[in-house]
C-alpha cells in the first residue's frame, strides 16, 4: 500500500499554442476544484501514525526535567521523543545561522517553542499524550524591545555565539547590523528649508496562508526516509533535515506536496525534521497537521519594527538629505534576520533620489516569536515609514504629495544609498502619473440603491454600522522599491531538466525544477516558457523534488527570473542538441540547415524566415534530448559592513497605489473603497497571473494596515491572538476594488525582460491605505495597523 | 460509534468514529474525501465549507454524529450536484444518482486525464473559477465553490455587494478576492445566457 496523495507530473493540455505572452491557464486549475489535487496535508497511508508537538507555554525559561512516562504509557502511543532522543551530534538547525534547536535544550526561548513530539495511531491520542508530558519550568525574565535587549545587566539569547555577525554587532543580543552612509547627510541638512521626522512603529504580521504546515514522512527500507511536505525550497531543506537525522542527502528524498500558499512562511523548518524522527524512530509512516492555533507558532512572522526617520527637503520641493535608524525584532531565532536588515537599510531611502544618507538598521534577539521571511521582507516596514515622511514633507511645503513625489522620483541611472546605479528602467514618476490618473469611485455608494443605506458597503460591513452619518472620506498615494532576487553576494542559481522526445507521435517536452510551486504559477509559466522555446504544444511538468538540482527558493519575488530563466536556458541548449540531430539526419537536403538561423515553431523545425524543414517527430524518431543545467543571473557583492556601499542587488521591482478609504469617525471603522495599483512588470509572461499577484499583494498590505497584528504580551512575550478569531485577515468584505494598470518596460538584463513582481504591490499598499485615513481623519497615524481606538482617541 | 449518511449522493457507512470527531474529519480521514480542507478547524475561514442537507456549513462544526441520516454534498460531488440541479432533480432528492465513493475516490478510474482531471465534467462555478484565474494555492477553493454555487443556485443574478455577502465567511490569502467575484460573475453571466437560449 503506497501514500495516497503523492504528486503525479503535470500535463498541459493542447488547447492552445500557449506560449510566454498568453494567459495560459494553471495546468493544475481542474484537479484544484475538484478537490483532487493533493495538498501536504491530505497525505494518507494505511498504518499512518499521527505526530504532535509539545510547545512551550511559557516564553522564557530554564528546563529542569522533562518527564515523558505517562504520555509513553498510554495506549496508541508509538513514540515521545525529546531533546536528549536526537540520535547525532547536530541538534539545531537555521536558514543562515544553525540556532535554533530541534527540540528544546536546557532552555526554552519564546512562547511555543517545540520542547517534545509524539507519535500516536490517532491525532487525538496524541494530543492527549502531549498533555500528560511533566516539564518544569524555571521562569526567566523576558527580553522584549531594544531597551531590555541591550541593557547593561541583559541576559544573552544566545550565549557563546560564534557566528559571523557576532564581531561587528554591538550587543550579543543584536543579530546583524547594517549601516549606510552615502555623502553627508549633517552637512546637506544645512540646505534644508524645511525638515520633518518621525516615529513609527509596524506591527507584527502573520503570513497566514491557508493550508497549514503539514507533511508525511515514510521510512524507507533502505534506512532513510520519503518526506512529503509543504515548502519553499526544497533543497534548504534538505540541508538543515540531513544532517540532524545523521543521514546522507540522498537518503533523504524530498517530494513537493500541494503547498496552501506561503508568503515566506515556509523558508524556515516547521515539522519536517519532527516527522522524520518519528518516522524513523516508530518505523511506520507519520503525518504531522498543525491546526490554525499550532500554525501560528510554528512558522517565523514578519518582524515588528520601530523607525526612526528624519528628511529634509528645499522650498522648491527637492530632498536634501535622509536620515533613519530601523530597529527590527528578530524574536529568539535568527532565522532570515540578518537578510532581513540588509534589505530594511538599502532600499530604506525609497524609490527616491537623495544623495546624502545616514541610515542603520539592525535586528533584535528577544523572546518574542521568532520572525523572518514575508513578502516584502524589510522592505515593507521601511516603505510605511518613509511614505509617511514624503506625505509630511508635501504637507509642509504645501505641495500636493504625488507632485512631491514625482520632483523626487528615481529613474534609469540614479545611484542608490549603497551606491549601486539602477541599470534598467525605474518609471516611478510614471507609475504614480498612472494610478492618479484612474477616475475616482463614486462617494456615497451605499446611497446608491435607494433610500435605505445599503449597510454592507459602509465601513462595518455586516455589522456595528451606522447609516453614513460620521463617514468621511480620504485618498492617499503611496510608492515603492523592492529587490528581486537574492542578494548581498549570495549565489542565487536554480537547475532545469528538461527532456524532448517524442511520444505518441507528438513532440513532447519534459520540465523538471525543483521549484516550489506555492500558487503563483510557476508551473504555468514553465510550460509557457517550454512552449516558446521548443515549439511544442505538450509540455509534461514534473514533480518537484530533490531527484533534480536546486531551484533555490520560492522567496524574493524571484521564481520567475530565475527558475524561469533556467528553464529558458536548459530548452535553448536542448534547441541545439536537437537541432544537430536534424542537421546529421537532414542538413544534406536543405543549404539552409547550414546556413540559417532555425527556430523550432509549431512542432516544426523553420528558419527565420518561416521556411520549413523538418517535422520535429523526424527529428526525434528514435532519440531524445535530455539536458539537466543550472543558471545564474548577474553576481551580486556583500555590503561594506560600515559604509553599506556596494553592487548588492540584482532587480528592482516598482508599485504605486492610491487607496480612497471611507473612515466612520465616530465608530472608528475604516473602509477601503478602492486600492488602485500600478506596477512596471518588465514582461507579463502570463498576464492573467500578474494581475493576480498584484491583487493578492496588495490585499495582504490593506490587511496590515487596519487590520493584521500578531498581539504579544510586552510583559510575558506571550502570544495573546493565535487564532483567525482574533487574528484578523481580509475578507470579501473587508476588500476593495483593485483596478491594475500594468507597465511592461524591459530588464534588458533578464530573461525576456522580465521583472520578479510578487513582493512590490504588498509595500505601497499599507502607507497609501495609511495615507488615505490621515486624508480622511487629519490624524498623525504614525503605528500600523490602524485600530479603532487610534481613530477615535478613546 | 457508526455513523450513516449520504455523501455526494451515495449513502455511507462509517465505522469506529470516535465521538468528538467533526464530520470535517470523518471525510477527509475517513471516507478519503480530503477535498474539504482543514485551514482553521474552528469555522472561521470556510475551507471546510460542504452543503448539509442543502444548507452550507463548515464541516469542521458538525460533529460527526450529528449527520445521522443527513445528506452531505462535497466540492467532489458538487460537478454531479449541479448537474441534477440542470435536470430538475436538485439535493440529491430523486435519489440514486451522485458520485459513488469508490468513483470520487478513484479519479484515474475516470475517462479523464489523471494527470490534470481534463476532460472530466465540471459544475458551471469550477469552470469560471480556472477560467477568471480564481485559483492561485487552491486551498480555499473548495470551500467557495460550494459556497458561490449555493449563492447562484438561490440567487441567480446577484449583485456584488449579494457576491461579497454570500462569500464573506470564506477567507482567501492569495488572491485579493477580484479573479472570485470575476469567476461568481461569469458563472452567472453564462447561466443566464445558457437559460435564455443564447
Amino acid at each position: 500500500m503506497g501514500v495516497t496523495g503523492t504528486p503525479t507530473s503535470i500535463k498541459q493540455g493542447s488547447k492552445t499554442k500557449g506560449g510566454i505572452g498568453e494567459s495560459t491557464l494553471r495546468p493544475d486549475g481542474t484537479l484544484k476544484v475538484t478537490g483532487e489535487f493533493a495538498y501536504s496535508s491530505d497525505m494518507w497511508h494505511e498504518d499512518m501514525l499521527w505526530g504532535y508537538t509539545l510547545r512551550s507555554t511559557t516564553a522564557h525559561a530554564e528546563i529542569r526535567s522533562i518527564d515523558t512516562s505517562e504520555a509513553l504509557a498510554m495506549p496508541g502511543v508509538y513514540a515521545v521523543l525529546t531533546y536528549d532522543d536526537l540520535p547525532t551530534e547536530v541538534k539545531n538547525y537555521g536558514l543562515e545561522i544553525q540556532d535554533t534547536p530541534v527540540l528544546a535544550h536546557g532552555k526554552v526561548r519564546h512562547h511555543g517553542e517545540p520542547v517534545a513530539i509524539v507519535a500516536a495511531d490517532h491525532p487525538e491520542t496524541a494530543r492527549r499524550a502531549a498533555a500528560k508530558i511533566k516539564v518544569d519550568y524555571a521562569e526567566l525574565p523576558v527580553i522584549t524591545d531594544e531597551a531590555s535587549a541591550t541593557a547593561p545587566d541583559a541576559l544573552l539569547i544566545h550565549e557563546g555565539r560564534d557566528d559571523h555577525h557576532i564581531g561587528h554587532v554591538p550587543h550579543p543580543n543584536i543579530v546583524h547590523r547594517q549601516p549606510i552612509v552615502r555623502g553627508n547627510a549633517d552637512e546637506a541638512a544645512k540646505r534644508a528649508d524645511v525638515i520633518v521626522s518621525g516615529e513609527y512603529v509596524f506591527g507584527m504580521q502573520d503570513q497566514a496562508f491557508l493550508g497549514p504546515e503539514s507533511g508525511m514522512a515514510v521510512p524507507g527500507e533502505d534506512g532513510g526516509v520519503d518526506l512529503y511536505v509543504a515548502t519553499q525550497w526544497l533543497h534548504s531543506d534538505l540541508k538543515q533535515i540531513a544532517p540532524v537525522l545523521g543521514l546522507p542527502e540522498e537518503k533523504v528524498r524530498m517530494t513537493l506536496s500541494g503547498v496552501g500558499g506561503a508568503f515566506g512562511g515556509r523558508e524556515d523548518i516547521s515539522m519536517q525534521i519532527h516527522a522524520c524522527l518519528l518516522a524513523l524512530r516508530t518505523g511506520k509512516p507519520v503525518k504531522i497537521v498543525y491546526n490554525r492555533f499550532e500554525s501560528f507558532f510554528g512558522h517565523v512572522h514578519r518582524h515588528p519594527a520601530k523607525l526612526w526617520y528624519e528628511h529634509g527637503a528645499t522650498k522648491d520641493g527637492k530632498l536634501t538629505h535622509m536620515k533613519c535608524r530601523i530597529v527590527l525584532d528578530g524574536g529568539a531565532y535568527a532565522s532570515a534576520s540578518p537578510a532581513v536588515v540588509g534589505n530594511a537599510s538599502s532600499l530604506s531611502a525609497g524609490p527616491y533620489v537623495i544623495e546624502d544618507v545616514d541610515i542603520e538598521a539592525i535586528a533584535l534577539y528577544t523572546n518574542n516569536p521568532p520572525c523572518g521571511a514575508m513578502r516584502g521582507f524589510g522592505a515593507v516596514q521601511a516603505c510605511f515609514a518613509y511614505e509617511a515622511q514624503m506625505d509630511k514633507l508635501a504637507a509642509k511645503l504645501d505641495m500636493d504629495p504625488v507632485e512631491f513625489r514625482r520632483l523626487n522620483a528615481m529613474e534609469q541611472g540614479t545611484l542608490l544609498p549603497t551606491g549601486q546605479p539602477c541599470d534598467s528602467p525605474a518609471p516611478v514618476a510614471e507609475l504614480l502619473r498612472r494610478v492618479k490618473a484612474m477616475p475616482l469611485p463614486p462617494e456615497q455608494q451605499w446611497l446608491a440603491a435607494g433610500e435605505q443605506a445599503d449597510v454592507r458597503a459602509l465601513p462595518g460591513g455586516l455589522s456595528n454600522t451606522t447609516h453614513g452619518e460620521g463617514v468621511v472620506r480620504g485618498v492617499g498615494y503611496a510608492v515603492g522599491i523592492k529587490n528581486v532576487g537574492f542578494s548581498e553576494g549570495f549565489d542565487d542559481y536554480s537547475t532545469a531538466r528538461v527532456r524532448m522526445e517524442v511520444i505518441n507521435g507528438e513532440p513532447v517536452a519534459t520540465v523538471h525544477t525543483a521549484m516550489a510551486e506555492v500558487g503563483q504559477g510557476g508551473v504555468t509559466v514553465h510550460a509557457q516558457i517550454a512552449r516558446t522555446e521548443l515549439g511544442v504544444t505538450q509540455v509534461t511538468i514534473n514533480p518537484a523534488d530533490t531527484q533534480v538540482g536546486s531551484a533555490g527558493s520560492t522567496s524574493a519575488s524571484r521564481q520567475t527570473y530565475v527558475t524561469g530563466g533556467a528553464v529558458k536556458n536548459t530548452c535553448e541548449n536542448v534547441r541545439e542538441k536537437v537541432l544537430e540531430i536534424g542537421r546529421a539526419k537532414f542538413g544534406s537536403y536543405h543549404p539552409a540547415w547550414a546556413t540559417a538561423e532555425l527556430l523550432l515553431e509549431g512542432g516544426k523545425v523553420v528558419t527565420d524566415g518561416g521556411e520549413v524543414l523538418a517535422d520535429l517527430v523526424d527529428v526525434l524518431e528514435g532519440e531524445s534530448v535530455d539536458l539537466e543545467l543550472e543558471w545564474r543571473h548577474r553576481p551580486t557583492e556583500a555590503f561594506d559592513l560600515r559604509t553599506g556601499q556596494g553592487n548588492g542587488h540584482v532587480q528592482y521591482s516598482f508599485a504605486a497605489h492610491r487607496a480612497v478609504v471611507e473612515v466612520d469617525t465616530e465608530l472608528g471603522l475604516v473602509k477601503v473603497i478602492e486600492l488602485a495599483c500600478a506596477q512596471d512588470v518588465g514582461k507579463a509572461l502570463n498576464p492573467l497571473s500578474v494581475v493576480g499577484q498584484i491583487q493578492g499583494g496588495t490585499t495582504q498590505g490593506l490587511g496590515v494596515a487596519v487590520m493584521e497584528e500578531i498581539i504579544v504580551d510586552p510583559k510575558t512575550a506571550k502570544v495573546r491572538n493565535p487564532s483567525f478569531t482574533d487574528y484578523l485577515i481580509p475578507t470579501i468584505l473587508d476588500t476593495p476594488t483593485i483596478p491594475v494598470d500594468v507597465l511592461e518596460l524591459a530588464d534588458e538584463h533578464a530573461p525576456y525582460g522580465l521583472r520578479g513582481i510578487g513582493e512590490a504591490p504588498t509595500l505601497s499598499s499599507t502607507p497609501a491605505v495609511l495615507a488615505a485615513i490621515r486624508n480622511a481623519t487629519g490624524l498623525e497615524l504614525n503605528r500600523t495597523p490602524v485600530r479603532p481606538e487610534h481613530l477615535t482617541g478613546t | 460509534m457508526r455513523v450513516n449518511f449520504t455523501v455526494n449522493g451515495r449513502k455511507q457507512e462509517a465505522d469506529d468514529v470516535w465521538e468528538g470527531e467533526s464530520l470535517l474529519y470523518v471525510l477527509r480521514e475517513r471516507m478519503g474525501l480530503p477535498g474539504s480542507k482543514n485551514a482553521c478547524e474552528q469555522g472561521e475561514c470556510g475551507s471546510c465549507t460542504v452543503r448539509l442537507d442543502g444548507v452550507p456549513v463548515c464541516a469542521c462544526l458538525v460533529a460527526a454524529g450529528q449527520v445521522e441520516g443527513r445528506e452531505v454534498v462535497t466540492v467532489e460531488g458538487l460537478a454531479d450536484f449541479a448537474k441534477q440541479r440542470e435536470e430538475g432533480c436538485a439535493t440529491g432528492a430523486c435519489g440514486g444518482g451522485g458520485t459513488s465513493l469508490q468513483a470520487a475516490q478513484q479519479w484515474q478510474a475516470k475517462g479523464t486525464d489523471s494527470q490534470t482531471g481534463e476532460g472530466e465534467e465540471l459544475a458551471p462555478i469550477q469552470q469560471a473559477f480556472i477560467d477568471a484565474g480564481a485559483v492561485q494555492c487552491g486551498f480555499c477553493t473548495p470551500g467557495l465553490l460550494v459556497a458561490a454555487d449555493e449563492l447562484l443556485e438561490r440567487n441567480a443574478e446577484p449583485s456584488d455587494a449579494d457576491i461579497r455577502e454570500a462569500l464573506s465567511g470564506n477567507l482567501c490569502r492569495c488572491t485579493g478576492y477580484e479573479k472570485i467575484l470575476d469567476a461568481v460573475r461569469l458563472a452567472a453571466a453564462r447561466q443566464d445566457r445558457q437559460e435564455s437560449g443564447v
